[in-house]
């Protein structure tokens, strides 16, 4: 690992000042940070300990929701009351991430801003616009199994890694940060960006902003939900395609439907057009492979990539049937 | 030898040389004043520095769990963990699970089951079953399965580390 220099940062405000000077990161659990750092992908010459300030804990809101810390741990946010009662997806989508160990260290707001796992990416001698932009991308003709199929540009396929984030996508959840001028509330499909030809951008964080709570809303689809993830082994490996999908029903009819993908897309993948096909229909297969067919207009193959796709509106499909059934049986 | 750095001056200017600072690490019940480097792992400051080699380097990538102690009771990536961050905290390493010459009920298991050959991954692999017994979600065999995924053993002895797993659950074997 190359040499830095180290201050922790007490609050905010501090935070966000010394995070400014070229070079600077932040560092909360580090499982990531940390990685890419001892393999040369990322390079930082200054890291500020965000882990003394005061963003630990889960809080009720006066809108009836839940407000994460940013510095809460992804276990504690996974086995958190509130959130596997209210908010169950969310448990099921956090657990069905890393490990045990990884979940004890990693923070809620880090787990945002986690780095592609593109084996391009982590390979330093290969060219990849998101690690070094303009020196091109290996992966669009290369081994791009893992890589996306929807919304990429000729200049990236990286996937988005995180499973908590797929949930949270579904859910609508507010991402509140603070930087040099202000906080401001991001809404979380406009958290992450699509790849066009600045895929060194993974997010809309700016570089001063500090990520303080994940808000969210009351409505937590908590009788009719399903994380699915599909990956090459049954735990500890990151999905090829994952669907969060949460429904509200009326005996068989649907009221809302909720839909994120993930593994496919530099960002969870939404398309509430392809949602509201559901609204007021009866939730049956037939429906359901005609919301999966509108999920995945426009997807695109890459070679080792192609399987993929049929794989995602398969798996649209039994999520949605998983998340059906759950009331019939309850 | 610089002890303290300057917050918001001169960041992005690199150190050349190892800017240590005066980190306490409480381990195994032990207060120790080390001088590290900013970028000291945990697993570096015990094997390096307190010269604590139970404590065992697989990947250094949080991938293999060979690094696996206990912060505060729960199981973490030692290899993940810059040291200065972590003061304050109660570190346990498989050398401090033994007490009065007893060892722990999950050594003494690994022992009585047979689960391992060349023992490499044992010391993370113990750490993390007793990390699963305090955290106390793990019912199923699925959930010691999911549970301890964490954890590689290129051996193979995946059964019978199983066996102590479960049984550590049954007799409620924690820290």
């Amino acid at each position: 690992m190359r040499p830095f220099t180290f201050t922790q940062a007490q609050n905010v405000d501090t935070a966000v000042r010394e995070v400014s000077s070229d070079g600077a990161k932040f560092i909360a659990g580090g499982t990531n940070l940390l990685d890419l750092m001892k393999i040369d992908v990322m390079q930082p010459s200054h890291l500020v300990d965000i882990t003394q300030i005061a963003l630990d804990t889960i809080e009720e809101t006066e809108a009836g929701g839940l407000r994460l810390g940013a510095l809460v741990k992804n276990a504690d946010t996974a086995y958190h009351e509130l959130v596997e009662t209210r908010y169950p997806l969310l448990s099921h989508a956090i657990l069905a991430g890393a490990t045990a160990q990884l979940r004890n260290m990693a923070t809620d707001g880090g787990n945002l801003l986690q780095r592609t796992r593109c084996y391009y990416f982590y390979d330093t001698h290969t060219p990849c616009n998101k690690r070094e932009p303009g020196s091109g991308c290996s992966a669009i003709k290369g081994y791009n199994r893992d890589l996306a199929i929807l919304g990429t540009s000729e200049h990236c396929i990286a996937t988005h890694p995180s499973d908590m984030c797929v949930a949270l996508a579904a859910l609508e959840a507010t991402v509140h940060v603070t930087g040099k001028s202000g906080e401001r509330a991001i809404p979380f499909a406009d958290f992450h960006r699509l790849p066009g030809d600045t895929p060194h951008l993974d997010s809309n964080l700016q570089p001063d902003e500090i990520i303080t709570s994940i808000e969210l809303p009351a409505q937590g689809f908590a009788r009719n939900y399903t994380y699915l993830k599909l990956r090459d082994r049954a735990s500890y490996a990151f999905a090829l395609v994952s669907v969060a999908a949460a429904l509200e029903l009326e005996g068989n009819t649907v009221k809302e439907a909720r839909i994120a993908l993930g593994g496919v897309a530099h960002k969870p993948w939404r398309v509430p057009e392809a949602e509201a096909l559901l609204q007021g229909q009866t939730a049956s297969r037939e429906n359901f492979q005609k919301v999966a067919e509108a999920y995945l207009q426009g997807a695109q193959g890459f070679g080792h990539n192609n399987f993929k796709i049929e794989l995602a509106k398969r798996a649209i499909v039994r999520a949605l049937e998983k998340a059906t059934k759950m009331e019939a049986t309850a | 030898m610089h002890t303290e750095n300057s917050p918001g001056t001169e960041t992005a200017v690199r150190p050349l040389l190892p800017e240590t600072r005066t980190v306490t690490l409480r381990v195994n019940g032990t207060s120790h004043q080390l001088q590290l480097a900013p970028w000291t792992s945990v697993l570096d400051a015990l094997r390096e520095h307190l010269h604590l080699t139970g404590t065992k380097k697989g990947c250094d990538h949080g991938q293999c769990g060979a690094c696996t102690v206990l912060l505060d009771g729960k199981r973490i990536n030692s290899c993940l963990t810059l040291a200065v961050m972590q003061e304050n905290k109660e570190i346990t390493t498989v050398e401090g699970l033994a007490q009065n010459g007893e060892l722990h009920p999950v050594q003494q298991a690994f022992i009585d089951h047979d689960a391992f050959q060349c023992g490499y991954c044992t010391p993370g692999q113990i750490c993390s079953v007793i990390g699963m017994v305090n955290e106390g979600k793990a019912k199923t065999l699925d959930d010691i399965k999911d549970l301890m995924s964490g954890n590689i053993c290129r051996c193979g002895a995946y059964v019978n580390i199983v066996k102590v797993a479960q049984e550590a659950l049954e007799k409620n074997t924690g820290l």
